[in-house]
């Protein structure tokens, strides 16, 4: 029967969450087309991350080799394009991530496999694979095909599968010998850097007041954080504003930044793309303010106000300052 | 150090309300403001910052209409030296693969010590073309590049990964780097910057100029073609509150004293 690869990403000693999302839903897509769902791990002294994926697929197949201690594209991309040209696999799963945007491409362009790229889903329609992927910072969505081919690679977006426990399957473990003979010379990893921590932890608070390019001018943020202080809450932001550098990056909200899950998250002039949706989608009630009434923040708020933010927000700060007292 | 940067010429979005055209497989683009891609643009200030400090050279390639021009003055206007723009009827439908196909018959020849693109389009959001057309000339590739280090004959970049974390790695030139927003502060358009452009060279190559076969690029030569386009499904829809500024936040405050927030 051919398999499924689920190719595993793992960091300083923890399995990323987006593996066990893509071996739910390689889970599914094995089942549904006869295929084996392989959990691929690549690694050093990996032992114990090989054990919790036996738990999730029947078999495991392990690469330990001390030249793949760190991610190194290249050492990754090498052993990969063995594994795949032995092994024949139907459709190969790796994370949209900063590993898998490293790896995913040059895969496929060396064993020329098509590649579909940040999936949000994915299904065989006729023997060919059929994707579902957002477009224009998630506005829209397109549905596209693969050309027929024999096997293919996804790159999944994280945290659009949700990872299912299920009874645990003692699976098997294949150790299979790693086809790096020598150091890899072009590129090497040196080491990691860890966030710079500030004066605050926005993943404490309980209230949030988050702000995004729609505030347009970093003049305009003592109005928000003004707001913020109102309510007891704490300023927080989107991606261009740290890009900017208007706030900090221990402001940022989402997947490059932090992931926050207060009380209360107000989003203003944020329109919401997949990268900061990740990362506060979880707060107990959601309100966003946002002049496009197809900005993708709505369909995670819990209430919105389809309006020009500086016509709200200086009549919301005086509404609370008022409730306040 | 002679460098080429890879731009785009996308239309504004992150603030527009989007429609799709009648053929459903594209967005309708009579409104919309274009210009050049964010990331590039990033891709962009830091090779001429690199160029500036090293000296040596950086050419803009695009593959596109002569709409795209407009991008490609901002880039010679804001210190490129030279413009490339790969045009063909051909390449229309063209998906990732098929893009980084075009840039590398074009780039395999020129003179280069480094190639930047942006780390993502505003627009597809691929995220692949930079590493494809790395993998195809055959050169390392580090993606989502915050800090550029050069050393004697390879750099020192600094990735970001998720929240927060950096990784830095060494790659030997010549070299691809895909750039991520906030590396640098893109300069403005200068006025002198404007005036020297004029005197700058744009080469615009079609199929018949580069080294490849009608089945290479275009539909023909993609990996992908879009079947369709639709408005993403609703699964959650926020209650949108009705009315003036002063009605709205009035319902805003009764809910959050309902949830004993303030």
């Amino acid at each position: 029967m051919p398999e499924l690869f689920v190719v595993t990403e793992h960091r300083q000693g923890e399995i990323r969450d987006v593996t066990f999302e893509m071996l739910t839903k390689g889970r599914e897509l094995a089942e549904k087309t006869n295929t084996d769902l392989r959990a691929i791990l690549l690694g050093h002294d990996v032992g114990d991350h090989a054990k919790k994926l036996a738990d999730h697929a029947e078999k495991v197949l392990l690469i330990d080799d001390e030249k793949l201690e760190d991610f190194n594209s290249e050492a990754y991309q090498r052993v990969l394009s063995n594994l795949v040209t032995q092994r024949k696999p139907s459709l190969i799963l790796i994370g949209h991530t900063a590993f898998g945007v490293d790896l995913a491409p040059s895969l496929a362009t060396e064993l020329n496999l098509p590649l579909a790229t940040d999936c949000v889903d994915l299904d065989f329609e006729e023997e060919r694979l059929a994707v579902i992927r957002q477009v224009y910072g998630g506005k829209v969505n397109v549905k596209a095909r693969l050309r027929r081919s024999e096997c293919y690679i996804v790159t999944v977006r994280p945290a659009t599968f949700e990872a299912q426990e299920i009874e645990p399957l003692e699976g098997e473990i294949i150790k299979i010998e790693s086809p790096l003979l020598e150091n890899i010379e072009n590129k090497r990893f040196i080491e990691y850097v860890q966030p710079a921590t500030g004066d605050v932890d926005i993943t404490a608070a309980d209230i949030l007041v988050g702000i995004g390019r729609g505030i347009k001018d970093a003049d305009n943020i003592p109005l928000i954080k003004e707001l913020a202080d109102t309510l007891g809450g704490v300023l927080a932001c989107s991606r261009p504003i740290v890009d900017k550098e208007w706030l900090p990056t221990d402001r940022q909200v989402g997947t490059s930044g932090r992931t926050v899950k207060p009380k209360l998250y107000i989003a203003i002039g944020i329109s919401g793309a997949f990268q900061h949706i990740t990362g506060m989608k979880n707060s107990d009630l959601i309100i966003a303010i946002n002049k496009d009434p197809k900005a993708p923040i709505f369909r995670v708020a819990d209430y919105g106000v389809v309006d020009d933010l500086f016509k709200v927000v200086p009549v919301l700060q005086n509404k609370i300052h008022e409730a306040k007292e | 150090m002679d460098i080429i940067v890879c731009v785009k010429h996308i239309p504004e979005t992150a603030e527009a309300e989007i429609r799709i055209d009648k053929s459903g497989k594209r967005i309708e683009t009579e409104d919309l403001v274009f210009d050049i891609n964010e990331w590039d643009d990033y891709a962009l200030e830091e090779a001429v910052l690199l160029k500036e400090k090293l000296g040596g050279s950086v050419t803009a390639v695009t593959v596109s209409s002569e709409q795209a021009d407009g991008t490609l003055r901002k880039c010679l206007a804001r210190g490129a030296d030279r413009a490339i723009r790969l045009t063909d009827e051909t390449f229309e439908g063209s998906d990732g693969y098929a893009t980084a196909k075009i840039l590398h018959s074009a780039i395999k020849d020129l003179p280069y010590d480094l190639i930047l693109a942006g780390a993502l389009a505003g627009d597809d959001g691929y995220s692949q073309v930079g590493v494809t057309l790395a993998e195809l000339l055959g050169i390392p590739h580090a993606t989502m590049v915050k800090r550029i280090e050069p050393l004697e004959d390879n750099l020192r970049v600094n990735r970001e990964l998720e929240g927060g974390l950096q990784e830095i790695v060494e790659v030997k030139l010549p070299a691809l780097l895909t750039i991520q927003t906030g590396i640098n502060e893109p300069r403005y358009v200068s006025i002198m910057g404007i005036r020297k452009a004029r005197k700058k060279e744009t080469k615009i190559l079609g199929l018949s100029d580069l080294d490849l076969k009608e089945d290479d690029v275009g539909e023909a030569g993609s990996w992908m073609t879009v079947e369709k386009m639709f408005m993403p499904p609703v699964e959650k829809e926020a209650e949108i509150l009705e009315g003036t500024p002063d009605e709205v936040t009035s319902k805003i405050s009764e809910i959050l004293r309902a949830r004993g927030l303030i």
